[in-house]
């Protein structure tokens, strides 16, 4: 029951001034999503927990505090969903894994506490591949996301449930993280905003770790400012994060406002383009570099040369943290623990082993392999070393171009949303996905991923990406929000391209789902 | 030729304590081959003078002062524990009988 059914498709910002204007109240606002959640979930799988007891609380909190006249932050009574990857005390957190099914964190990850200072009813968790070792949502240990555009179609990964969420209007806002890609490429295949900030950027204390050296965390919206406000909100130093940079959060909302390009140099990235992109994919990237060249900004052409040897490196690096990062999963303290079968008196050892071949996935046990070889003796050099040095090579490409441009594009992801199965057996398929979205990761550069529009040949959602110069996120935003001004002239209606998403229906599932 | 053998990756599994099964060796090794084949493109790149990069940030040695700080209780630490006892985590022998 809600007053205006129509709430769920206002922008975070719109939320926020209708709250503090006294149109609605968050509960309301917070009723109305769980409502669509009830309904939708059970088809999209996009969330693992729902609290509706805490969000509502949280909502009836600020809906009193607001009508004593209290000053509230920006966001107060603004719902979201939180990527299953952040510890939420008291509430169910698993990575999308079976080791931590059940596992419910003793404290908050301090993204978590920002959102709760900010006063952000929290919706509950969103899928996600195991340990965000995907680009599907397909790992995940408790069953696909789905697409809001195409129920077939894989909602992109790590972070496919927050994707979905925000695409299908379950929640305005979404926390993910992103270590190759995994808040841009799930943005760009359901049509939505996502960044990655400036590695150390956003805290990561309480956040499941991946691969150190590249994970971070970031905003999941439907439009650039809505991505900003939340950037904002989860932003700054965090003296439990000793990688977390001691300074101030870039000046993300106020370049959000930005509408002009002029004498602006955006430089396109060789490598990136071109041969391996669909057809609508780069038609719909060509399209905003003419806008972006109309509005008066200066394109230029950059090349990459060592961008052809990231995925490797970073196939290098990636599993070599995550097989440490995950050593932890020891069946000792929590987590899964399965005796081996026919063993009398297993050992420690013993029942490790077999607690990890029960509680991880096939991907996760790849990337531990993988990881463990890189590193052990007499391999070390081959490749983990020199990936390292691969990534050096990357990092002065980046410094290379951002001395020709202000800031770089590409398009997101080589391809729209693929089909549920169609990659599964078939990693390295599955890998290049995030051929476009990898380097930022290893230079620690941040990037976003904004709506481009559809392709022609499937009707399905097309992102481009905006990188900037480390610590300089507010360049990303400020390209972002005037080209997201420039595609909605053009486009008409709400100037949203989830305008032209199908309505999600329960029709395809059972009765009691509707 | 082949880069890792179904018996590297069992004994690469052992020493991440993953025990597969033989059908998850069958399905997984000859991916792995592929994945390794595939990932050791870096060696193409000529980088001996090129120093290694670890992660991004030019931050070393971050330190906070050792002062004692508000920590979990032993209940909350043990609440997760898949077994517990006295206080403390149980776990599974650690030597062997003989």
């Amino acid at each position: 029951m809600t007053t205006a059914p129509d709430l769920t498709h206002l922008t975070a910002v719109q939320m926020a001034d209708g709250l503090a204007s006294g149109e609605f109240t968050s509960v309301e606002l917070t009723q109305a999503h769980l409502d669509r959640i009830t309904a939708l979930n059970p088809v999209l799988n996009a969330f693992l927990q729902v609290d509706i007891d805490g969000a509502l609380a949280t909502a009836a909190d600020v809906d009193a505090r607001r009508a004593a006249g209290e000053e509230l932050p920006r966001l107060a009574g603004v719902p979201i969903a939180v990527k299953d990857i952040a510890c939420t005390q008291g509430i169910p957190t698993t990575a999308g894994s079976r080791t931590l099914e059940g596992w419910i964190p003793p404290y908050d990850a301090t993204i978590v506490t920002r959102l709760k200072d900010a006063r952000m009813p929290i919706l509950g968790k969103t899928n996600m591949d195991e340990f965000a070792m995907g680009s599907s949502t397909e790992h995940s240990a408790f069953g696909p996301t789905r697409n809001p555009w195409n129920l077939d179609r894989i909602p992109g990964g790590s972070g496919g449930g927050s994707s979905a969420a925000v695409a299908a209007f379950l929640a305005p806002l979404a926390i993910g993280s992103d270590t190759g890609g995994s808040i841009r490429q799930p943005g760009a295949v359901t049509g939505t905003v996502g960044a990655k900030p400036t590695y150390g950027g956003v805290s990561r204390y309480g956040v499941i770790a991946l691969a150190s050296s590249l994970d971070q965390i970031g905003p999941c919206a439907r439009t650039v400012t809505d991505a900003a406000l939340l950037h904002e909100v989860i932003g700054g130093h965090d003296p439990m994060d000793s990688t977390s940079i001691d300074a101030p959060v870039p000046p993300v909302v106020e370049a959000s406002a930005n509408r002009d390009l002029t004498g602006l140099r955006i430089g396109i990235v060789t490598e990136l383009t071109g041969e391996g992109y669909q057809d609508g994919v780069q038609a719909r990237f060509d399209e905003s570099v003419q806008l972006l060249r109309d509005a008066g900004a200066e394109i230029v052409e950059v090349s990459c040369p060592h961008f052809r040897y990231a995925m490797a490196a970073y196939y290098l690096i990636l599993p070599s943290e995550a097989s440490s990062n995950l050593a932890r999963y020891d069946a000792m303290r929590y987590g899964l623990r399965v005796a081996p079968e026919g063993v009398e008196s297993p050992s420690a050892e013993q029942v490790m082993a077999s607690s990890r071949d029960a509680g991880f996935g096939d991907e996760v046990k790849r990337r531990i392999i993988l990881g463990t070889y890189a590193l052990s003796s007499g391999y070390y050099d081959a490749y983990y070393g020199q990936a390292q040095k691969v990534r050096t090579l990357i990092a002065r490409d980046f410094e290379a171009a951002f001395e020709q441009a202000d800031v770089l594009i590409s398009p997101t992801a080589p391809t729209t949303a693929f089909k549920i199965g169609d990659k599964l057996e078939d990693p390295m398929a599955m890998y290049l996905n995030d051929i476009a979205t990898i380097p930022a990761n290893l230079a620690g550069i941040p990037g976003l991923s904004l709506p481009s529009g559809v392709a022609d040949e499937d009707g399905l959602p097309v992102g481009i990406q905006i990188l900037a110069p480390a610590t300089q996120d507010q360049r990303m935003y400020a390209v972002g929000a005037a080209l997201e001004a420039l595609l909605a002239q053009q486009w008409g209606g709400s100037g949203s391209v989830l305008d032209r998403a199908p309505e999600v229906t329960t029709g395809a599932v059972s009765e009691e789902a509707k | 030729m082949s880069a890792l053998s179904r018996d590297d990756v069992a004994h690469v599994a052992m020493l991440a304590r993953i025990q597969l099964t033989d059908a998850e060796l069958d399905r997984l090794a000859g991916q792995l081959d592929q994945i390794v084949g595939w990932v050791g493109q870096v060696n193409e790149v000529a980088a001996d003078d090129v120093p290694p990069m670890s992660h991004p940030l030019p931050l070393t040695n971050v330190t906070r002062p050792d002062e004692v700080r508000p920590s979990l209780t032993a209940e909350q630490a043990l609440a997760n524990a898949p077994e517990a006892e006295l206080d403390r985590f149980s776990v599974p022998r650690i030597l062997d009988e003989d």
